[in-house]
């Protein structure tokens, strides 16, 4: 392929467990650094590049920074919600293409399960706090996070006659994947969910609905966990451990409630078109799509911004188990997802972590001779003020 | 009554809206440069980037543009309210507003999108502003 090459990811590291009393978020962020750095066959002392998005009780990359005791050359602070680790991946990719450093780390970590983080049906905003432009014209209706998306849902089945029959193909292809998956069936185990087994479109309906029409099966779990991963430049990936994998397009883009705007279409419109056009690739090429799955919807509207299908026919494209890695066609969310794996809050780095153990042959629902993924993260809130930030990675 | 969160002030942007809201009107600003609608107000405008901006008066009446009913709140003020809608309004005048569609007997099948309604202002049993919300025409 005709790409530039500048950039590849070259380590990896999930942190295994979803459920982790007593162990605090900047623990799971340093084993999870050290852990990563090992898989690249790197250490400590190599890293000159610091991205971080503010979690656990770092603040950002200052405060991290002085905490790894490093002195990195690039320190970057992208907080843009769950899509920050696609930000931050481009970032990187542009800061060690331009020459300005030649190991970056990024990384996660975060206790809301054992927090007791109620993410989704806590309201939008935390009590207290002076007003602001949008809280004081928000906070006195009482919508949740999850009301918040399933605004999005109900215009999407009111506008194309999507229906939750078709939308929970999703939930069940992802479950599928999840069953393979050691580290997310411990997930559900620990954290209690109903049945830690395959489910059918049928028990998607047959579970409680949160926030109309949203149901329990199409909400994403809250759990603990984190992971990082080492982005580095073409003459440090030829040395690494692992075949590196790629950068070769990104896209970032923001989107929020307009007078008269389309409550259907997602910042990813913006930020998948970009990084397609920048890595030269279209769709139907992509084995591998890794996306945003804080609820069913939010994989159906990035689906269809991302060009897999056209707008409002995503019900039928991803219905019964069609993007079951199993099945022909593209492969969605082999991990388990925010689903059916994990959910701290932020899972953006989960999408690229993922792709690149397809990209390796490592994962669990492996896709045969996968070549191309796409990683993309949706930040904020889908039927509000959200973002879109789209990566293209590629097999050596 | 009802004990919906008050709007926190001083919060320059929207209190000139809230006042209106106390005095039993539904006020938006628009755009004196450009004559665009800009809402949720601002202090600028979005599409243009003016600072000169006037307040009129809603007519109030409007459609719903989307809805849901939160079944589940662990927020003070909704935890006893049962399932309550929260929706997008699209007023007449051209702005789109978070709020809820009360007054019907059952949210969950009493709603549609493009249904036709109504602002009233809804007294809380706590705090000085009344909160806008909407009901079926």
């Amino acid at each position: 392929m005709a790409q530039e090459r500048s950039a590849a990811i070259v380590g990896i590291h999930e942190y295994p467990l979803r459920v982790a009393p007593g162990v605090s978020a900047m623990d799971i962020k340093i084993d999870s650094i050290r852990a990563a750095l090992d898989d690249a066959g790197l250490s400590w002392g190599d890293i000159d590049a610091v991205y971080d998005a503010g979690d656990g009780e770092a603040g950002g990359g200052l405060q991290l920074s002085a905490y790894l005791g490093l002195r990195p050359r690039v320190i970057d602070t992208t907080q843009v919600g769950g899509s920050s680790f696609e930000f931050q991946a481009a970032h990187a990719w542009r800061d060690i293409a331009a020459g300005r450093c030649r190991v970056a780390i990024l990384s996660y970590g975060s206790t809301s399960a054992s927090n007791r983080v109620a993410i989704g049906t806590g309201s939008m905003r935390a009590m207290g706090g002076a007003g602001n432009w949008q809280s004081n014209m928000e906070l006195p209706y009482g919508s949740t996070l999850i009301a918040n998306y399933a605004l999005v849902k109900q215009r999407h089945m009111h506008e194309y006659g999507t229906t939750t029959e078709q939308l929970a193909g999703i939930s069940v292809a992802t479950r599928r994947h999840a069953m393979r998956n050691p580290d997310a069936v411990r997930a559900m185990t620990d954290l209690e969910f109903v049945g830690v087994n395959e489910i059918t479109a049928q028990d998607v309906l047959e579970s409680r609905i949160v926030a109309d029409p949203l149901h329990l099966l199409e909400c994403c779990m809250i759990s603990d966990g984190g992971g990082a991963l080492v982005i580095a430049s073409p003459e440090v990936a030829r040395d690494a451990r692992k075949p590196p994998v790629w950068i070769i397009g990104s896209g970032e883009a923001t989107k929020y409630r307009e007078n008269g705007g389309d409550i259907t279409t997602s910042a990813g419109a913006q930020s998948g078109p970009a990084a397609f056009g920048q890595a030269g690739v279209s769709p139907d090429e992509i084995d591998i799509a890794m996306i945003y799955d804080s609820f069913t919807i939010t994989v159906a509207v990035c689906l269809e911004d991302l060009g897999f299908c056209a707008k409002g026919e995503v019900g039928e494209f991803a219905a019964g188990d069609r993007l079951a890695f199993d099945r022909p066609g593209l492969a969605l969310n082999t991990d388990g997802g925010g689903l059916s794996s994990n959910h701290p809050g932020m899972r953006g780095i989960f999408l690229l972590l993922e792709s690149v153990r397809q990209l390796r042959g490592e994962s669990h629902s492996q896709v045969p001779g996968a070549r191309l993924a796409v990683a993309h993260g949706n930040g904020g809130s889908l039927g509000g003020t959200h973002t879109g930030g789209t990566v293209i990675l590629a097999k050596d | 009554m009802p004990k919906r969160p008050q709007p926190r002030f001083p919060e320059p942007n929207s209190q000139p809206f809230w006042e209106g809201v106390r005095e039993g009107e539904l006020r938006y600003p628009t755009c004196d440069a450009c004559s665009e609608v800009v809402f949720y107000p601002r202090l600028h405008c979005p599409f243009c980037g003016s600072r000169e901006l006037s307040w009129k008066v809603s007519r109030g009446e409007g459609s719903v543009y989307t809805y849901s009913v939160v079944r589940q709140n662990r927020m003070p003020g909704f935890i006893e309210l049962g399932a309550y809608s929260v929706a997008y309004i699209d007023l007449d005048e051209g702005f789109r507003m978070l709020s809820s569609v009360v007054g019907v007997d059952d949210p969950t099948r009493d709603i549609h999108i493009g249904q036709r309604v109504k602002v009233e202002f809804e007294p809380q049993e706590e705090g000085d502003y009344p909160i806008p919300v909407f009901r079926p025409i």
